[in-house]
């Protein structure tokens, strides 16, 4: 088997072009992820730039409302450019830097990880090229202007179904053309090895503090931790310190659409199967052929028809579970986080609140849930809005 | 010696791709007879992928037609069926590890060779990933091409030595695609193929002129040309096949022509 294996998933299933850069890539993170000088020059950024560590917030109306488990929000929606992806962007930057590249290149869905990205680059004086689904620069126009403004170039992507798949595809078309001064930040735990692996060391900053956190308020760990899954980069960073702890259960939350018995769903562990494609081997909605299904969710960062490798194995092997909210669900959670805590959660993460709602209510007043808040709902409200029959303009 | 390698035996080979089932699936089966008249010594099929990752906008838009028009992998394989009746020409699928494995790895490698298919292209399965299908390929009789690429630099000496089949040599960085000139040591990269193994080397990506070919095969055993081709099925539509065969004809006699 291949390197870079979680079960039978993950592995390196790339174009010839760009096996070179996948293997200097590795060599680079192996030497770097053990150099200090590195680690500290990453916490610096993560702290003094990003905001870290994120808050960890009892969610207190939540938890009366619901009158059950006693639910702590992990505040990702607070770091710098209103999200998780940050983390894994200034990691992935950082270490393009030290490589001698000068420019980058990142997909991105609904336009986090492309803001981030832009973010970093503009920080550490990097060019930048982000591809986008030309029907997410339509749903996330103002992400769109924000990446202008921060020095980056958007290329809006129209083959396929121009959705975060097509964006991945055009940015690996991107990187076979250009790859000597050129490093392609994945915005997810996905694609070939060692993506998989660098986005998870990058995000597990975030169980790691939670852990932390929790210890200092409760003395406890918590018995579920809840994050939402498309690639699954804020639920891999959200589960990774606590794999090893068999009483905390691990649950990922999947974007069905409009329901997972509908061909409009995103929901990879409940309606995929296993396959090769972005450079994996995972779980992938498809037909019988194999050709890959065109996916949908309101959300346009869980609006992708795979799952990140490590998932699929955690998935096989019992260790985390996979859950599926619709679109409607999520639409009602981003709704009564807002008025019951004050805090707008990306539709993204309101899917991991959607389920908090339901099981919380089950659990016993001394047990503990988080809910990893992975980014803020700003960008969102005008598609809630036209959700519910309002049109607002940005 | 395997079909494929016999198709490098008579001198220099003109190597042209279609997509399957672009425009349909009966168009494709007499284009493939109207190449190996026009002069064609090995054939690619390529089966359509909904996500080609490797491929430019010609060969992407001609795969997404082929799939609204309704073709599948059986259908395909029958249109083979039908084919080996009237040709013997060698001929490989080119598609992508998702459609091989979807299919059950086994049953599309067996089916492959049992309809008379000569080899396997997979733009997504590197060497470190051959023995996916590579020991089901080398069970069934089915030679698994591999590729070079411009940056596979020390890596070319470890693909060759492997090697079933030839080696697809790609010309430039990026995806599939017409190019107007090919700046890559080609001669390099071969050498360094024939000094790890005697086996035949293609080279393919950017080729649209018989002047290109001719300059490529020069380089090497062949030319393999892909988007120019799948460009005049999409200008031409259903009357594509004297149009592809006059210029298969054009770009064989120039690759022929050397010595």
């Amino acid at each position: 088997m291949s390197k870079g294996r979680f079960g039978v998933h993950g592995g390196q299933y790339m174009p010839e072009t760009l096996m070179n850069a996948v293997i200097e890539l590795e060599r680079a993170y192996d030497h770097y992820k053990d150099d200090p000088d590195f680690q500290a020059e990453l916490t610096t950024l993560l702290n003094e730039y990003a905001g870290r560590p994120s808050r960890l917030y009892l969610a207190s109306h939540m938890t009366r409302d619901l009158g059950g488990a006693k639910i702590y929000l992990k505040r990702e929606d607070l770091n710098h450019t209103g999200a998780h992806k940050i983390n894994n962007v200034l990691g992935q930057v950082l270490l393009a830097k030290k490589m001698g590249k000068t420019r980058v290149i990142a997909e991105t869905g609904a336009g986090q990880h492309g803001v981030a990205t832009a973010t970093a680059a503009a920080l550490m004086g990097m060019a930048c090229e982000v591809f986008m689904g030309r029907e997410d620069t339509e749903r996330q126009a103002l992400n769109v202007y924000r990446m202008r403004l921060l020095g980056s170039k958007v290329h809006p992507v129209d083959s396929g179904t121009g959705t975060l798949k097509d964006a991945v595809s055009e940015t690996m078309r991107e990187w076979t053309s250009r790859i000597e001064d050129t490093h392609y930040v994945l915005g997810s735990c996905m694609g070939p090895h060692p993506f998989p692996t660098i986005v998870r060391d990058f995000q597990a900053v975030i169980s790691k503090e939670i852990r932390q956190q929790l210890l200092e308020k409760e003395g406890r760990l918590p018995d579920a931790v809840l994050a939402c899954v498309g690639g699954g980069s804020n639920a891999i960073g959200a589960f990774y310190h606590f794999i090893g702890d068999a009483g905390v259960r691990l649950i990922g939350c999947e974007a069905a659409g409009r329901g997972v018995d509908t061909a409009e769903t995103a929901a990879t562990i409940a309606t995929g199967r296993l396959g090769i494609f972005h450079g994996m081997k995972s779980y992938f909605c498809q037909d019988e052929y194999g050709q890959i299904a065109p996916v949908y969710s309101i959300s346009a960062g869980l609006d992708y028809p795979g799952i990140g490798p490590e998932h699929a194995y955690l998935h096989d092997i019992g260790r985390a579970e996979y859950v599926a909210i619709t679109d409607e669900e999520a639409v009602e959670a981003f709704e009564y986080l807002s008025r019951t805590e004050g805090i707008i959660p990306a539709i993204e993460s309101a899917h991991a609140v959607a389920h908090a709602r339901k099981i919380a209510p089950q659990m016993d007043k001394d047990q503990i849930i988080v809910i990893n808040i992975s980014g803020r709902g700003d960008k969102d409200c005008a598609a809630i809005a036209r959700y519910r029959g309002e049109d607002i303009h940005e | 010696m395997s079909k494929i390698q016999q198709a490098f035996a008579r001198g220099k080979a003109f190597i042209p791709f279609l997509t399957c089932g672009d425009p349909s699936l009966d168009v494709t089966e007499a284009l493939v007879c109207a190449m190996a008249q026009a002069g064609a010594d090995l054939i690619e099929l390529g089966i359509p992928f909904s996500d080609p990752t490797a491929e430019g906008p010609v060969i992407q838009a001609a795969n997404a037609r082929a799939l609204a028009g309704g073709v599948t992998t059986d259908k395909i394989f029958d249109m083979v069926r039908r084919l080996r009746t009237k040709t013997d020409v060698p001929l490989v699928f080119m598609t992508y590890a998702n459609v091989v494995f979807s299919y059950g790895a086994e049953r599309f490698i067996r089916t492959a060779a049992a309809i008379g298919m000569d080899g396997l292209i997979l733009p997504d399965l590197p060497f470190e990933e051959k023995d996916e299908f590579g020991p089901l390929c080398e069970q069934y009789g089915l030679d698994l091409i591999s590729l070079i690429a411009p940056t596979s630099h020390e890596r070319i000496r470890q693909i060759a030595r492997e090697a079933t089949g030839f080696v697809y040599c790609v010309s430039s960085l990026g995806v599939t695609g017409v190019r107007s000139s090919i700046t890559t040591d080609i001669g390099a990269m071969v050498a360094l193929v024939k000094q790890e193994k005697d086996i035949p080397c293609a080279v393919g990506f950017g080729i649209s002129t018989p002047a290109q070919a001719a300059e490529m095969a020069a380089l090497s055993d062949g030319a393999i040309v892909g988007s120019a081709i799948v460009k005049l099925c999409a200008q031409h539509g259903a009357d594509c096949v004297q149009p592809v065969a006059d210029y298969v004809r054009a770009m064989a006699q120039a690759v022929h022509a050397l010595a």
